[in-house]
């Protein structure tokens, strides 16, 4: 199943579940096109593996257009590799030359023990959640939309927040394994619209508990985290998570 | 034509725009403290499985939550691009229920029911007030209203928008709303569970068997009613714009357990796709139809012509869709464009290495764009460069993202030259049948989203999909499931050691050690793509009869050979992505073949349903509505073989008439 003149050499994380202990296999792959995606290259790789009988690697994707957040692949010591602003199913061939050698490793974080090979849960994210991203409002008791009128530029930068997929890229990158990335863009996106004002301090206070509880590291504002983002989400959001939760710190004492 | 005695529909009495309301307020309702004692099953985290998780649970039902992924919050909904239709007005441009519910009638060319898609019009101003009060960041104007822009076969602006990540924001709302009862112990979550079968007992739904894909473990979980919201069987095509992990199998579980399978045939191939690009491609990556809003669709007039698009001249392009279908031009439905592009690369005009693809072109609006920006900004007399450099900037904000993926795949620019693009298959119209109640032929067993039939007839409008999975799970089946949980107040949860459990649990067993044992020599990737071959080329675009039986011998003799040869590699009893795989193939593999007999028995042409030997003289869909105004719901008999069961369609309030959008 030729497609292409490239070969390369690949170092994968292998570790049969959560208890093993893990260690980098090599392996070579060859014919790969510059037009592949960098989870199709892997495809080539499972199909070769899986023809000499060997186990293929494990690996988490599913819509593998940039925006479901399963994907989550640690290329050369970077998070979605080489190219700023994509995921690891949006990562191409291209970027890459005929010989190189790339060593993939799954998310690295305490909080995100790995579930075999590449694959990782994550689940903490939900929990995070769970604890308080949301507006507390029961289906059907909504008014009509545009009786609430939102500030164009707020809706706007709402909307920049709310674009995280969840992939935890941020997590990875950050040497603290520090999820503020991802947590602030959800208090963001709530503290920057009028629906969300009513809980914001209750809001602040219970996600960064959560937060804390899953074992996630502290914030140290090296913004490795901005760097990675493949959704381009803001280190403001983190700026004014801190301002909420500060303010929302000094209220409850009261 | 009469109704099957087996299909009751339960159409409230009354007219079409009272029906709903007249049953929401005579449904038997459920008490808040039975509400506590009666569990909910649901298969399927996105917009309307999460939906309905959040709505059910808020209401006091004791909730369960399954999805394969990892979170719910990956669920496919999330990659919806474009929008979100309702009948809101707000532009003040004559939409009204009415015209949605006609739009939807007719864009789905007759073929599906009145009573339901009236229903999902009427919430459909609800939806958008229940998602802005979550924070569901939508487009806004500057004076903060919310923003609207066309999709196809429409001639209003009705579809609300988040850039092109419309689906990603409505869910994450959802997801939202169901994490915040996760936290309150309303609902308990299974992410990275996989349901393997129904378990029914004395002919209700009682619950599912799940396979824990990380421990490999089976697991029976008890419901009084058991809802599959898992989505649409669009990789059947192997090749399409669905998640790879996007399946049939929960749906299918249900149909091989008593529930009929409504119009399988309807497929819904996508007109805006980035065109295959070789061999190795493992999806296809949709190209929103909103863009289809400011891009034009063109050809050079010239088959084979070789040009770059920028060395054509304006008088030697062809604007098919303006040509043909003046009143809709660009904007005519998805199944009406797809054909066309179909048509012109046929003809030898396509465009690019391929030569399938046509070209989707912005420049001209791009410029239109930069001349207002340029007045909004009091610059006089703007170069063409600036009105470009202008133009691009408005663009570039509606739809940004999808330019950059474009890039990202293809490697060239859209905003210096034109995209090409080409149809892939997208959605499934057809899926479980349902009565007006949402629920199948199994009692207690319900079907909301992509997974069932209802809304859509043989073709969706763009933007509808969302609509319909927030529908059912917001407003329609938090009303009709008390119709039959009413009943089921004095039902205590039945125990999973009973034997229906027990049967049902070793069945699935039996199924994976079979998948594990069989030790062949071809990838399951293998089968599944011989079969999206066979479906695209035979059951794809355009269909014929002698096309169709050759697909229905050639995916009976590619089962068998897959449950020969399959190869499977690791353990039945660890994370295991090949397994799972298998699973979902092998039953594609029995899909295909009763899409493919649903497609052959269908003597006409309708919507996405293209049957070549069933065209106007104008190459339009030729319907025959005296033999086929009917929903073709299937009983699966065993073994491969199914009955035939017909729903009529009956209008009363829209005429039936040709469907034309010249």
């Amino acid at each position: 199943m030729s497609h292409g003149n490239m070969n390369l050499t690949l170092k994968v994380w292998k570790q049969k579940n959560k208890d093993a202990k893990g260690a980098l296999e090599t392996y070579q792959v060859k014919g790969i096109s510059p037009d592949m995606s960098f989870l199709e290259m892997f495809d080539v790789l499972n199909e070769q593996l899986i023809t000499e009988g060997k186990d293929p690697i494990a690996f988490d994707h599913d819509c593998r257009e940039g925006i479901c957040g399963m994907c989550s692949m640690f290329i050369n010591g970077r998070p979605h590799g080489p190219v700023k602003g994509v995921t690891t199913c949006q990562l191409h061939m291209r970027s890459f030359k005929d010989g190189d050698t790339i060593v993939v490793e799954p998310w690295r974080s305490a909080a995100f023990p790995v579930v075999k090979d590449l694959a990782v849960d994550r689940s903490a994210f939900d929990r995070v959640i769970a604890a308080g991203g949301f507006v507390s409002v029961n289906t059907g008791n909504a008014k009509d939309a545009n009786n609430i009128l939102i500030n164009k530029d707020d809706a706007d930068d709402a909307f920049n927040a709310a674009a995280c997929i969840g992939c935890g890229a941020c997590v990875a990158t950050c040497k603290n394994g520090s999820a503020m990335l991802f947590v602030s863009a959800k208090v963001s996106q709530l503290a920057l619209l009028p629906q969300g004002q009513i809980e914001k301090e209750a809001r602040v206070l219970s996600m960064v508990g959560q937060m804390d509880d899953e074992g996630f590291g502290a914030c140290s504002v090296t913004g490795a985290c901005e760097i990675e983002c493949p959704k381009g989400i803001s280190l403001e959001n983190i700026a004014r998570m801190n301002r909420e939760y500060l303010g929302a710190n000094i209220k409850s004492k009261h | 034509m009469a109704t099957s005695p087996k299909l009751d529909a339960k159409i409230p009495k009354g007219e079409i725009d009272q029906k709903w309301s007249k049953y929401r307020s005579t449904v038997h309702l459920v008490n808040p403290a039975n509400k506590r004692s009666l569990e909910v099953i649901i298969v399927g985290s996105g917009l309307a499985g999460a939906s309905a998780a959040a709505s059910l649970a808020e209401m006091g039902y004791k909730v369960k939550v399954f999805c394969f992924q990892d979170s719910p919050r990956r669920a496919h909904s999330i990659a919806a691009q474009g929008g979100i239709n309702a009948a809101k007005n707000y532009q003040n441009d004559g939409d009204s229920v009415y015209r949605l519910f006609y739009d939807t009638i007719k864009g789905g060319d007759y073929r599906s029911r009145e009573g339901n898609v009236h229903r999902l019009a009427e919430v459909s101003g609800n939806i958008i007030d229940q998602c802005v009060a979550q924070g569901v960041p939508f487009a806004r104007e500057y004076g903060g209203v919310l923003s609207n822009r066309s999709f196809g076969g429409t001639q209003v602006q009705r579809t609300f928008y988040a850039a092109g990540q419309t689906g990603q924001q409505l869910l994450l709302g959802a997801y939202s709303a169901l994490q915040r009862q996760v936290g309150m112990g309303a609902v308990k979550l299974y992410a990275r569970h996989e349901m393997l079968d129904v378990v029914n007992i004395d002919g209700k739904c009682r619950g599912i068997i799940a396979r824990d894909v990380i421990t490999g473990k089976l697991e029976r979980h008890f419901g009084h009613a058991v809802l599959i919201a898992s989505g649409g069987y669009g990789n059947v095509f192997y090749l399409s714009t669905n998640a790879m992990g996007s399946n049939v199998t929960a749906a299918w579980k249900a149909h091989k357990k008593g529930a009929f399978f409504g119009n399988p045939c309807y497929t819904q191939i996508h007109p805006t796709c980035i065109p295959v690009s070789g061999d190795h491609q493992s999806k296809l990556t949709l190209m929103s139809e909103s863009l289809r809003n400011d891009g034009r669709i063109w050809v050079p007039k010239k088959a084979g012509d070789t040009r770059k698009a920028s060395e054509i001249p304006e008088e030697e392009r062809d604007y098919y869709l303006e040509r043909r279908y003046p009143a809709f031009g660009n904007l005519v439905p998805r199944d009406v464009a797809s054909r066309a592009a179909k048509e012109r690369c046929d003809a030898g005009f396509g465009v690019g290495a391929s030569k399938l693809a046509v070209y989707l072109d912005f420049s001209a609006n791009m410029m239109r764009y930069g001349q207002i920006e340029a007045n909004k900004q009091n610059i006089h007399n703007p170069s063409k460069e600036k009105i470009r450099e202008l133009g691009m900037g408005v663009v570039k904000e509606k739809y940004g993202n999808l330019f950059d993926m474009y890039k990202q795949i293809t490697g060239e620019d859209p905003y210096e030259i034109p995209m090409r693009i080409y149809p892939a298959v997208h959605y499934t119209m057809g899926g479980l049948w349902v009565d007006y109640n949402l629920m199948t032929t199994v009692p207690g067993l319900y079907a909301l989203g992509e997974a069932n039939f209802s809304d859509h007839g043989a073709n969706r409008l763009g933007a509808s999909a969302l609509m319909q999975g927030l529908a059912d799970g917001y407003f329609v089946i938090p009303y009709t499931i008390g119709d039959y949980l009413s009943e089921e107040i004095r039902t205590k949860a039945i125990p999973t050691d009973h034997e229906a459990f027990v049967k049902a649990e070793a069945e699935v067993q039996e199924r994976i050690n079979k998948l594990m044992t069989i030790k062949g020599t071809k990838s399951v990737d293998h089968f599944h793509k011989q079969l999206g071959k066979i479906m695209w080329e035979k059951c794809g675009m355009a269909r014929n009869a002698a096309g169709l039986k050759q697909a229905i011998e050639e995916i009976k003799k590619l089962r068998e050979e897959f449950w020969k040869d399959v190869r499977v590699t690791g353990e039945a009893n660890e994370f295991n992505p090949e397994l799972e795989k298998a699973g979902r193939v092998a039953d594609f593999l029995e899909l295909g073949e009763l899409m493919c007999m649903d497609a052959l028995n269908r003597n006409e042409s309708c919507g996405g349903h293209f049957r070549e030997e069933y065209q106007t003289e104008e190459g339009e869909a030729k319907r025959d509505d005296d033999n086929f105004a009917y929903v073709a719901a299937w009983e699966n008999k065993g073994n491969n073989a199914w009955e035939l069961h017909k729903e009529e369609l009956i209008f009363e309030n829209i005429k039936i008439a040709a469907r034309s959008y010249k």
